[in-house]
């Protein structure tokens, strides 16, 4: 074998060296395209998960947000309205003064200071840094009584033997379950919830999702665009979910 | 002179296993019901996302209420110092734990997954009322079952008035707790009020003594049991001046939500236009819980005894019925998402007053409650010496005599 051939040590050293950049330093180095963290990634408070909806453009008799949730985290109830889990539902209400009909989704509304998650005895009930509320399945212990504390009626309980769970959200008999701003997706690198996605597929664009920490978010404009008011403002929870035109 | 002595409850046996049994009957029904309504779920019972707590809760509460409510005798004895209730404290202990060990058994057999039990007992949120509430019920058996033994060892009876005090002091941090599950719920009109903490705890007081009396004219039917036409005409007065107190926090409850005008709706509804709440109200809750109790202890015409008897069971009508009131019928009314809209369509029952029709499954958990707090009652008299006996200056003569004429 010729000397040539053999790596001396200092090319061993150098590309060792580019060896190592290409698989750890380079990726880095290159700017993140989405907004998400990675999965390791401990959530953030610099992320502040927010939807925004404009009731003006929220359409009567469409429920394909709905339809989009129950699907995402296979809600397939027992045609029992009563029990049946309702993680996002459409109202229909009246202005007692101008007696202006106005239809609108209404979901968690993810409280900066959530009745639920103050009740909870196990903490079960906990708010993410990021804004997101929801119930760890592990630790409920199905007490209810986060159902008592929510002044949105915004919480399910599971009445049933469940059959047709879907892996990507885990639910269980005799948990209390909720909207979770389709948490799975978004620390999978989604930037979008299922309800936004069919809102903006049936081209009614009256949900929006997005980081409020970003000037530049889809949600960070459509506040700025229009003025929005939280519901039960009296109460002071600092809800993340805004509604605007009405 | 006459002496008081404890003695176990003498009974025939054959009427001590046929009591047993048959509460052990209600027991295993109980647990059947709950072991039921785990398998299957919470959908074969009355309730729903609607109204989240039922039957089992207005039992639970009702039962942990009475517990606190029912050391009262205890506590005038050994805290306020009374010796005309002194021999009626250890049976007064006694109640006061089984009374809640059969409230909290209800309140976890009901929870959606009461196999977790262990979580909530290893991880806690102190944020949470209901957390404080863990240790002050978990707290308040060992604090009564070390009164008890002050009260019933000689050795160390010097540290019943200590103990008895410390007692006082748990149980109306416990009751406070206890409203305060409700008190601290701000979302919904019914609560949201620290009044209901004080209404709480006399409504402890007035449950706590009408269970103690009735309990105790069960046991004296059987057995000879050392209750004076003192302690009678004390314990009259007592549940007379709880009935006031009661009708006084109730009235002061509710002016006080129609003061705050977010409330004010909720007020019209359970106080005129709530149907079956609004009547359950009036009827049962404010009539036969409190008014028809004072007409008949303030009336000379019946004996004291068959005045306390009637009474105290109408008492005991009103506080289920009152809980009922409370916890279903704050439940009930919808809440307020949109103060100045009306809610035309929702698909969840936001527009509507809900309704409640219990299952039978949870009237044989609650049932079965009962019948754990009395079957912890009759063992516990049978076995140890909470029942008081009057021995006569004549009887330890005679004793005396037999034992020197031996």
């Amino acid at each position: 074998m010729k000397d040539s051939a053999r790596l001396t040590r200092r090319e061993f050293m150098v590309k060792s060296f580019t060896a190592i950049s290409t698989v750890y330093i380079i990726p880095d180095l290159i700017p993140k395209a989405v907004a998400s963290k990675p999965l390791d990634a401990e959530v953030s408070a610099k992320t502040e998960w927010a939807i925004n909806v404009d009731v003006t453009k929220c359409v009567d008799g469409c429920t394909a947000c709905v339809d989009a949730c129950v699907d995402e985290n296979g809600l397939y109830g027992f045609d029992r309205p009563e029990t049946d889990s309702q993680w996002i539902r459409k109202l229909q209400i009246k202005d007692i003064r101008t007696e202006q009909v106005t239809t609108l989704p209404m979901m968690c509304q993810h409280c900066e200071n959530p009745p639920c998650v103050d009740v909870c005895p196990t903490g079960a009930s906990f708010r993410r840094e990021d804004g997101i509320v929801m119930v760890n399945q592990h630790t409920c212990i199905g007490c209810r009584y986060c159902m008592m504390a929510c002044p949105f009626k915004a919480r399910s309980f599971v009445h049933e033997n469940l059959t047709e769970q879907v892996t990507s959200s885990p639910r269980g008999k005799g948990c209390v379950e909720s909207c979770n701003l389709c948490v799975n997706r978004i620390d999978h690198g989604s930037e979008t919830t299922a309800c936004e996605e069919a809102c903006m597929k049936e081209g009614h664009n009256a949900i929006t999702f997005g980081d409020l920490a970003n000037p530049d978010s889809r949600v960070s404009l459509a506040i700025k665009t229009k003025p929005s008011r939280r519901l039960r403002e009296d109460l002071k929870l600092k809800q993340r979910v805004t509604y605007s035109g009405f | 002179m006459d002496k008081i002595t404890f003695t176990k409850f003498i009974i025939n046996p054959k009427m001590f296993w046929s009591n047993f049994f048959l509460l052990g009957f209600f027991i295993l029904l109980g647990f059947a019901c709950s072991h039921y309504m785990e398998l299957e779920g919470h959908y074969v019972t009355g309730m729903n996302n609607q109204i989240v707590w039922g039957l089992p809760h207005i039992f639970a509460v009702l039962l942990i209420v009475i517990a606190s409510g029912v050391l009262n005798i205890a506590s005038i004895s050994s805290v306020f110092d009374k010796k005309l209730y002194k021999p009626l404290a250890p049976l007064s202990a006694l109640l006061a734990i089984s009374f809640l060990i059969a409230g909290l058994v209800i309140l976890v057999l009901d929870l959606g997954r009461p196999n977790r039990l262990i979580v909530a007992m290893t991880t806690y949120n102190f944020k949470s009322i209901f957390s404080w509430n863990i240790f002050l019920y978990s707290g308040f058996t060992v604090v009564l079952a070390a009164y008890m033994w002050t009260m019933l060892d000689r050795e160390v009876n010097k540290y019943s008035k200590f103990m008895g005090t410390f007692a006082f002091g748990w149980r109306i941090i416990l009751t406070t707790g206890t409203g305060s599950i409700f008190g601290f719920l701000v979302a919904r009109e019914a609560y949201s009020t620290a009044i209901l903490a004080p209404l709480f705890i006399v409504m402890s007081l007035l449950y706590g003594t009408a269970v103690y009396y009735l309990i105790l004219r069960l046991i004296s039917k059987f057995h000879d049991t050392y209750i004076t036409t003192d302690i009678l005409d004390n314990l009259k007065k007592l549940s007379v001046m709880f009935l006031f107190a009661n009708l006084y926090f109730l009235g002061l409850y509710h002016v006080t939500n129609m003061y705050i005008a977010k409330h004010l709706d909720f007020e019209i509804f359970i106080l005129s236009s709530g149907g079956i709440y609004t009547i359950s109200f009036w009827v049962g809750q404010v009539f036969i819980g409190i008014i028809l109790p004072i007409i008949i202890l303030s009336s000379n015409k019946l004996c004291t005894h068959l005045a306390l008897t009637i009474s105290s069971i109408l008492i005991l009508i009103g506080s289920f019925i009152a809980m009922y009131v409370i916890i279903i019928g704050g439940q009930a009314y919808p809440l307020t998402i949109f103060p100045d809209h009306i809610i035309i369509d929702s698909s969840f029952f936001d527009n509507v007053v809900h309704s409640y029709i219990p299952s039978v499954y949870e009237f044989g958990l609650g049932i079965g409650g009962i019948a754990l707090a009395l079957i912890i009652v009759l063992v516990g008299i049978a076995n140890f010496k909470f029942l008081p006996t009057m021995i006569s200056s004549l009887h330890k003569k005679e004793a005396a005599e037999k034992s020197s004429d031996s």
